[in-house]
């Protein structure tokens, strides 16, 4: 088996973000990495996240930081990876990329102790910068530029110390004097000889300075002094002429300001007065805002807690430290301070927020703590305050994060044309379930109803020059509405339009005059009101009409075109007629060119499943061009032209092209390129979009010219970053569609459905999915979808079994804890809830809170064999769950309940107490078997409680997952991957008869077929192992079921051992794996969500040519195309185990980024042209989504 | 035979003076264990996503799990 991975939905949390100006000199940005990708975010003037780019870089991005040369105007990001390089990277605004400037080799690859990459420490002033390793090592490279004003990079400089472990590093900012970078070290190499561990507790962390002498070319340890043992972050203090210089040392429950020769400056940090004493405040992301006169530092706390540091200082050095609290966000792992007075918060968990400064926090009235005040003779006193609203910021914008995903369903619950994923994301208060939908989000600004059932709907302005359009004209059986467009939408009479008779076409021709089109005639109004009337020539009437702003051609019953221009006073002139072998299906013209008399093509599709190009020069008026046939007769064309564009914001380069686009009866949208000069049709490419012939209308998105389809459901076809995308909208069934615009809504689309006009404008391009979130109240672990019992309309429900994250208390808390969180409590409380939601009404239907800092683990529907019961819901739960010091509960439990209303409410049948933590349930035969610690049992349901049947204990650490089919069982061990095991009804034996022989940390596994299971381990792999088929067949045709066998054993496990068929490592760890089909009529894939919160896909291959062809085209790419931080892609994706079976569509999918002439020498290679390769790369996406 | 060996020796020692955590013929239990758990919360803290799983797990702060792990 091959499979093809591709990612759906990029990774949406974020590891860090850096902001400065990356373009120009003047456009405040962020680059914000997150795990696996980097991107530019850039906010635009209304505070709305703008996403410039966005690219994968196969590696995992550690740490970022930007600098700047001194007086240039652009700043350059410097990336630490696990590629064990050094990477400098500038944005190329022109190509929309990012280039690379340098990449320097300075160790071995992966996320290792010593191998430098963890830190990133810039100099203020852009002439150095260090990158470091979690112990040990630490590099310095000197940044200067050469003549020509490039940016040179020296040889590494070594200021390893061995035996430190290193917290933090930041650059010291001392002006133009020796760069100084100031790291925070603990010694342990007396606490590695005494394994007593008291020379460990003695260990004390030291604030280091390392002078890089720019004379010398050396660097050295230039002082070091004793620091605060809970010291975790550094902050840069600005120096030279604007501050004192030095560092902030952030330790828990402390700043404190620290130069070199300067006393300690320290200051107790705030703290909320429900915190319990025992636990410290740690700052967890800063911020410094810097302008002339003054600046500030932000920094947040574990709790979401901002703090503002201020420092006054005068030429004796810094005199005072003050912190005051701030605002409340949600914890946050990067904040950026824009100089445009915004706040960038990337969340840890959850969406991600720009907010915008109120106020600086200047009020006196604030909770603060300083350093003078604080410091009494028994120490230094805590200083308590409240949390409140926000005050000082003010919210604009988010970005949604899936981040993390904690379990995922895919179901077609509401019975819709694809199937919706429901997944689980967030963590505690910010917890929510959120139901994905692969296509555009659409908002709905009107429906109203109209008198009859409407054919058709058309918009048009009132002059060329004008932004915004005049009417709509909605045309019915046997009449024409009008509607004027102002303040209001309402019916006007005085337009010229023909209201008595339905209406085939309304534009605007030539530059102020309006066409209408009707079955008899064309009604030519003039600006002035002046009408001049065409009539159909005898009884014949038009059947289909083409028009651009300059030409008209119409189609009689009968297959005769005539054909009409604008001439030079704005006549309607008629210029040719010709007459087609038999009726006309549709026809359509290309827009006219820029700066041109008219265009040259007319599309005209015909009953004979073919379509002709013909000409409409006045040399060869009407002679026909190129025909091309189709599967079934055309329904509807349409010319896009693409505009040549080279870079700009919106992508890569490409020349102009025009496509000519053609919905077929059979439900198959055909698409081609006409070549501009010759009219010959090449490149063609067709994809299934509906039951229905799709209806093409010509839109505007962002300006541009774009497609919407109109199948059995809405498709938007546009350009985004330089490609083309055809994105299903998750709306209804449309019957008509014109593009739209007013002063309310630039870019909007009017249709018709039913006997309804709407009017709707496309949100979030780009996106493959848009999602609609149910909040949720605790970290959600587990769920479980049912077709409940009952057969009402409302028959499907969803179960969601949430344990929360560890130690939260719930509390009334008249804020809202999604911004402030629970308040913590001590490790061994637990909140937990059972909750039944109807996805359709989003409405909770019932939701039981358990008792006693009791925890829900797992969760499923079982029906018992007696089935008295019918189904019943089957939880497991532990009751004072503690992992640290040493991992203990009270008493584990499993509870059985009873649907009642149809699966609406929930009604406790018994408890039964267990012995560990039951973390896998799952119904077998009309059993529950249940892992429970390292015990596989086997439960039958009693009258007050659940009855032992049968039960192995052979499992060698803890089952974390079961699944079942037939007789078989396939367990999963939370640390040594599968165990496939049998149940022997007659002799009432659970046995392994087979395993895994790699120690694999299982976080999800998932069924998929008799002898294959998926599974992924926590290090991010994803694996499938298969039982070998001739020992499966064995299995099954022992009478002794490979009893006799498994009694031997082999290698200290079963006899048998699975082989591992596909492997192949994800870099992000996979929390849920689900077999389903997205598109209707499309192969099935494997889906998978991250707790980065990214969703992606394998599917596997169909035929061994295209194994060939994307294995061939991975291989030129990983040669041609390196990633771009440095990390070796095949090292990447076999970073655990060799990578096997699986080809990488991300890089396959990079192929139209690269360069016109590498993509024509890849091309060459397969013997390929490069339009090829795209159309291979564009059907297989479309094979999954 | 003896130059041999006395060669390897002098490899190993340099490897160990280069990367820290390599073994040696007399390691005993504990500091083998010690290099074990380093290497692997140092793992932790490299790959960002498995300091998140480990952070919903503890309901604490990425930035509290990191502190946590480094100590």
């Amino acid at each position: 088996m091959y499979l093809y991975n591709l990612t759906l939905q990029q990774a949406t949390g974020i590891v860090s973000a850096i902001n400065g100006n990356f373009s120009s000199g003047k456009v405040q940005e962020i680059v914000v990495a997150r795990g696996k990708i980097l991107s530019l975010l850039r906010p635009d003037d209304l505070g709305k996240l703008q996403t410039l780019h966005s690219v994968e870089i196969f590696g995992c991005i550690r740490s970022l930081a930007q600098f700047r040369l001194t007086g240039a105007q652009k700043d350059y990001i410097v990336v630490g990876s696990d590629s064990g390089r050094i990477v400098i990277l500038e944005y190329n605004k022109e190509k929309n990329v990012f280039d690379k400037v340098h990449q320097e080799t300075f160790g071995k690859s992966g996320c290792r102790r010593i191998v430098p990459g963890q830190y990133l420490a810039i100099d203020p002033k852009g002439r150095a910068v260090m990158i470091g390793a979690c112990e040990k090592q630490k590099l310095v490279y000197v940044l200067n530029r050469d003549t020509a004003a490039r940016l040179t990079i020296s040889s590494p400089l070594e200021a390893h110390k061995s035996h430190t472990i290193v917290y933090s590093i930041c650059g010291v900012d001392c002006g133009f004097d020796n760069p100084i970078f100031a790291s925070i070290e603990l010694d342990y190499s007396e606490a590695d000889q005494d394994s007593t561990g008291q020379a460990a507790n003695e260990a004390q962390k030291h604030l280091t300075f390392y002078e890089l002498d720019l004379g010398l070319n050396h660097v050295s340890r230039k002082w070091s002094e004793q620091v605060d043992n809970g010291a975790n972050m550094l902050v840069t203090v600005p120096g030279g002429g604007d501050g004192p210089s030095g560092v902030l040392v952030c330790a828990e429950n402390f700043v404190i300001y620290k130069n070199q020769g300067h006393p300690d400056v320290r200051a107790v940090i705030p703290r909320r007065a429900d915190l319990p004493a025992e636990r410290g405040v740690l700052i967890v992301s800063a911020a410094t805002h810097k302008q002339k006169s003054m600046f500030f530092f932000l920094l947040q706390t574990e709790y979401g807690d901002i703090f503002k540091v201020t420092l006054e200082h005068g030429n004796e050095g810094v005199t005072e430290l003050k912190i005051k609290y701030f605002d409340t966000i949600p914890v946050t792992a990067s904040m950026c301070v824009l100089k445009t007075g915004f706040l960038f918060a990337a969340s840890e968990f959850g969406n991600h927020a720009l907010y915008q400064f109120q106020a600086i926090g200047d009020d006196p009235d604030v909770e603060s703590s300083s350093s003078t005040l604080m410091e009494t003779e028994e120490g230094f006193q805590p200083v308590f305050f409240q949390p409140r609203g926000l005050k000082n910021l003010v919210r604009i914008d988010q970005a949604e994060s899936l981040m993390p995903i904690m379990d995922m369903k895919i179901s077609n619950l509401f019975e819709e044309e694809t199937p919706q994923i429901f997944s689980l994301c967030g963590r505690g208060p910010r917890s929510s379930l959120r139901i994905l939908r692969p296509g555009l989000a659409i908002s709905e600004m009107a429906v109203s109803q109209l008198p009859g059932v409407p054919s058709a709907v058309w918009t048009v302005k009132k002059n060329v020059s004008d932004a915004f359009d005049a009417y709509i004209v909605v045309s019915f059986a046997n009449a024409t509405l009008v509607l004027s467009i102002g303040e209001t939408v309402e019916e006007v009479s005085d337009s010229g339009f023909l209201d008595t008779t339905p209406s085939l076409a309304v534009s605007l021709i030539g530059d102020d005059s309006l066409m209408q089109v009707h079955p008899n005639g064309i009604r030519h109004i003039r600006e002035d009101g002046r009408i001049n009337e065409w009539r159909t020539p005898g009884k014949r009437t038009i059947v289909k009409v083409g028009s651009n702003g300059l030409q008209v051609v119409i189609a009689l019953s009968g297959g005769e075109l005539i054909y009409f221009e604008v001439d030079m006073t704005g006549q309607l002139m008629e210029v040719e007629k010709h007459e087609m072998s038999g009726d006309v299906a549709c026809l359509d013209i290309a827009p006219v060119p820029e700066g041109r008399q008219r265009s040259r093509f007319l599309a005209v599709g015909s009953y004979d499943n073919t379509i002709r190009i013909l000409s409409l020069d006045p040399d060869d008026c009407m002679q026909i061009l190129s025909v091309q046939s189709v599967s079934s007769p055309p329904e509807s064309l349409l010319f896009l032209e693409v505009k040549a564009s080279v870079g700009g914001e919106d992508g890569a380069d490409h020349p102009a092209n025009l496509f000519l686009n053609a919905g077929l009866q059979n439900g198959v949208l055909f698409r081609t390129v006409v070549d501009m000069v010759t009219g010959q049709l090449s490149d063609s490419r067709s994809r299934f979009l509906g039951l229905r012939a799709p209806k093409l209308f010509s839109v505007k998105v962002r300006g541009r010219p774009a497609m919407l389809c109109l199948s059995s459901r809405p498709w938007l076809g546009y350009i985004h970053q330089g490609h083309f995308l055809l994105t299903p909208l998750s709306y209804e069934t449309l019957e008509f569609a014109a593009s739209f615009s007013s002063d309310q809504c630039a870019e909007g689309v009017v249709a018709v459905a039913g006997d309804a006009l709407r009017v709707f404008t496309i949100e979030r391009l780009g996106e493959t999915f848009n999602e609609t979130a149910i909040p949720l109240r605790y970290t959600p672990r587990r769920k479980e979808c049912f077709e409940a019992a009952g057969m009402g309309e409302n028959g499907n429900g969803n179960v969601n079994e949430m344990g929360n994250g560890g130690d939260d208390e719930d509390k009334e808390d008249p804020l809202s804890d999604e911004q402030y969180g629970y308040p913590k409590a001590e490790s061994n409380k637990w909140v937990s809830c059972i909750r039944i939601l109807d996805p359709r009404t989003a409405t909770t239907t019932c939701l039981l809170e358990l008792q006693d800092s009791e925890a829900a683990f797992s969760v499923c529907t079982v029906n018992f064999h007696d089935k008295e019961y019918g189904a019943l819901l089957a939880v497991g739960t532990a009751k004072g769950l503690q992992f640290w010091p040493k991992k203990s509960l009270v008493a584990g439990f499993i509870h059985i309940y009873r649907f009642l209303e149809d699966g609406r409410s929930l009604e406790l049948l018994h408890k039964t107490q267990v012995e560990g933590v039951p973390l896998a349930l799952c119904q077998f035969q009309g059993r529950l078997l249940a892992g429970i610690g390292s015990v596989l049992r086997l439960y039958d349901l009693g009258k007050k409680r659940l009855l032992r049947k049968c039960e192995n204990k052979l499992f060698p650490n803890t089952i974390v997952s079961i699944h079942t089919y037939r007789d078989r069982i396939y367990v999963g061990d939370i640390q040594e991957s599968f165990h496939f095991c049998k149940y022997r009804r007659d002799e009432n034996q659970l046995y392994i008869f087979a395993d895994d022989v790699v120690p694999r940390w299982l976080t999800v596994s998932y069924h998929i077929d008799f002898d294959t299971m998926a599974g992924a381990d926590k290090f991010g792999n994803v694996y499938f192992v298969r039982l070998p088929q001739d020992v499966s067949d064995e299995i099954e045709e022992d009478p002794t079921g490979g009893k006799i066998k498994w009694e031997q054993g082999r290698l200290n496990g079963a006899p048998n051992k699975v082989e591992e068929i596909v492997q192949f490592h994800i870099g992000d760890v996979v929390t849920c794996l689900q077999k389903a089909s997205l598109i209707p009529g499309g192969g099935e894939c494997v889906l998978y969500g991250t707790v980065m919160g990214s969703l992606g896909a394998l599917l596997p291959f169909t035929s061994r040519d295209d194994v060939d062809f994307f294995s061939h085209l991975e291989m030129h790419m990983r040669q041609e195309h390196p990633p771009l931080c440095g990390r070796d892609h095949m090292g990447y994706r076999s970073a655990y185990f060799p990578v096997k079976d699986v080809i990488d569509g991300d890089l396959c999918e990079q192929f139209p980024t690269l360069p016109l002439d590498l993509q024509r020498k890849i091309a060459d290679e397969l013997d390929r042209t490069p339009g090829e390769i795209l159309k291979k790369l564009e059907e297989i996406r479309n094979k999954i989504i | 035979q003896a130059s041999d060996r006395f060669n390897i020796n002098s490899q190993l020692e340099h490897l160990q003076a280069k990367y820290v955590g390599t073994g040696h013929a007399d390691l005993n239990r504990f500091e083998w264990a010690v290099n074990i758990q380093r290497d692997s919360y140092a793992s932790y803290i490299g790959h960002y996503p498995m300091l998140a799983y480990f952070a919903v797990a503890e309901n604490e702060s990425i930035g509290r799990e990191r502190y946590n792990f480094m100590q």
